[in-house]
């Protein structure tokens, strides 16, 4: 999916395009010109908000509320902007149990996370 | 005399019902409970014939959910994420008890006589105490730490022996014994500066060693509950040798069923490796190069085999080591997620949770056959009911 994403300014519009791009697929409606794509978007989306919960859940709690690390949802990162968040993600936090994820994450998709989490999307 | 008569009657009644019933009736020394964290749902299963019995809904948040059993196998307490604590009653598959009890909670115990549950909580940081019978709380421990009245995590609760039970103090560094023996006013003993950020604690099937898992540092802190005053000392300082550690991407786990043929088998932390400490000085006797960072090391109930799984991104692999030689003997990869296995009662078979494939798989340890699938909606924790006669557990 980063590979062929190149608007990286602002993935979550993309994403959230696609999401709804993805409504006549569940409805069984043809795909017609749904480019692959698009199709390629919404499966990562599903991928990324499983990781979220899951992955990310394991320390902060599946629905994002905290465990050993803290709290995570959008009350919580109010201070933070999502730039600093999704650096947060990709190198980690020294001196604490928050590890770097970049490696399993790209650029592009720690900050549609870090977007996500600013506007509760994971709940 | 005719109300005496009719009495009797019915007294046979209901003697002559139940005893036709009988046939219906079941134990549950077999049965187990398998944590669904996504639905917030359990399903009960038995572990002769590998069946699922029945589902329970309503638990709350499972995520990190564990269980303890009542001393006659016949209740389960389940503790949610969500500061949930509910019985569930194993033979009729219903909830028939819940509270909840604090905001945000990681796991509990249940006292040696069964009659009081502990929950150790992150938030409210502390450690409540509840009637088995009733889920009534009879006794509340924050886990106040300084003078400023932080207040900590608690990580790594279990029972002891007396009516006692021991937790840690994530962000205290601190080690508490909790002793109800003489009332439900605790008598508290602290021990403090036992190392940075304990994630985890395990207590001895003996009830002897209580043994904390140090995130921050490469080492473990170790008390002799068999030796007063209580002290805390440093094991296996420096295992990981200066190195870098790696990054951790799930929190490694430390339980009783460590123990096996006169060693500890543990997961490194930061390193991908089990260690193997000798249970008498707790020296370093050998480690393993491993797979992944492990989570669970866990000895098949007779020691000879040690299972280990693995954080992500290798948690879909499970590996095999054998206590003699310390030698893997077997790798295998049930698929994406094995988030947890539980061996039964006397070894021959291990259930384990397959969460992204949406199945609990169960293999024979001998051969390592699969011999069933089941499904489960992201299954993570299984928990068998012989959990009930054993400390720490």
């Amino acid at each position: 999916m980063a590979k062929t994403e190149r608007s990286a300014q602002n993935p979550l519009r993309s994403f959230l395009k696609a999401g709804v791009l993805a409504l006549p697929l569940l409805t069984g409606a043809p795909l017609g010109a749904l480019a692959d794509e698009e199709a390629l978007k919404i499966i990562d989306r599903e991928k990324l908000t499983d990781f979220v919960q899951q992955d990310c859940g394991s320390c902060h709690g599946l629905t994002l509320e905290g465990g050993l690390g803290g709290p995570i949802l959008p009350e919580n990162l109010e201070h933070m902007d999502s730039d600093v968040i999704q650096e947060v993600i990709l190198g980690g936090l020294p001196g604490t149990a928050m590890p770097p994820w970049r490696g399993f994450l790209t650029e592009t998709e720690a900050a549609f996370i870090a977007e996500g989490l600013k506007t509760g999307a994971f709940k | 005399m005719k109300t005496f008569f009719a009495a009797a009657a019915l007294g046979a009644g209901l003697l002559f019902a139940s005893a036709a019933s009988s046939e219906d009736l079941r134990a549950t020394g077999d049965l187990g409970l398998i944590i669904e964290r996504a639905t917030g749902t359990a399903l009960i299963v038995e572990s002769t014939d590998r069946t699922v019995l029945a589902q329970v809904e309503g638990l709350g948040n499972l995520s990190h959910a564990s269980v303890v059993y009542s001393r006659d196998e016949r209740y389960a307490y389940v503790f949610g994420r969500d500061g949930g604590l509910s019985k569930v009653d194993m033979l009729t598959g219903k909830l028939v008890g819940r509270v909840m009890q604090a905001g945000n909670s990681i796991g509990g115990a249940i006292s040696d006589d069964g009659k009081l549950i502990a929950v150790a909580n992150y938030k409210p940081g502390g450690v409540n105490v509840f009637d088995a019978e009733t889920l009534e709380l009879v006794s509340e421990v924050p886990a106040i730490y300084d003078e400023v009245g932080n207040q900590s995590k608690t990580i790594g609760l279990v029972d002891l022996p007396g009516r006692r039970f021991a937790f840690s103090l994530w962000d205290g560094e601190q080690i508490w014994i909790l002793d109800y023996s003489k009332s439900l006013k605790p008598e508290i003993t602290k021990l403090e500066d036992i190392g940075v950020f304990p994630y985890d604690a395990l207590v001895t099937g003996d009830g002897r060693h209580y043994i904390v898992g140090l995130f921050g540092e490469d080492g473990l802190a170790h008390v002799d509950l068999w030796k007063e005053p209580l002290t805390v000392e440093r094991i296996m300082d420096g295992y990981g040798k200066g190195e870098e550690p790696l990054p951790v991407y799930k929190m490694p786990h430390l339980e009783g069923w460590a123990k096996a043929n006169g060693m500890y088998a543990l997961p490194a932390i930061g390193r991908h490796e089990v260690l193997f400490m000798d249970e008498r000085d707790f020296t370093e006797v050998d480690r393993v190069k491993v797979h992944g960072q492990p989570v669970f090391a866990m000895a098949r109930p007779d020691g000879r085999q040690i299972w280990v799984n693995f954080a992500p991104p290798h948690n879909d692999t499970i590996q095999v080591i054998d206590i003699l030689e310390r030698k893997i003997i077997k790798t295998m990869k049930p698929g994406p997620g094995v988030l947890h296995m539980e061996f039964t009662p006397r070894g021959n078979e291990v259930w384990m949770s397959v969460r992204d494939k949406n199945e609990i798989h169960v293999y024979d340890t001998t051969d390592f056959s699969l011999k069933e699938v089941l499904p489960a909606e992201k299954p993570s924790g299984i928990f068998f009911t012989s959990r009930a006669h054993q400390l720490g557990l």
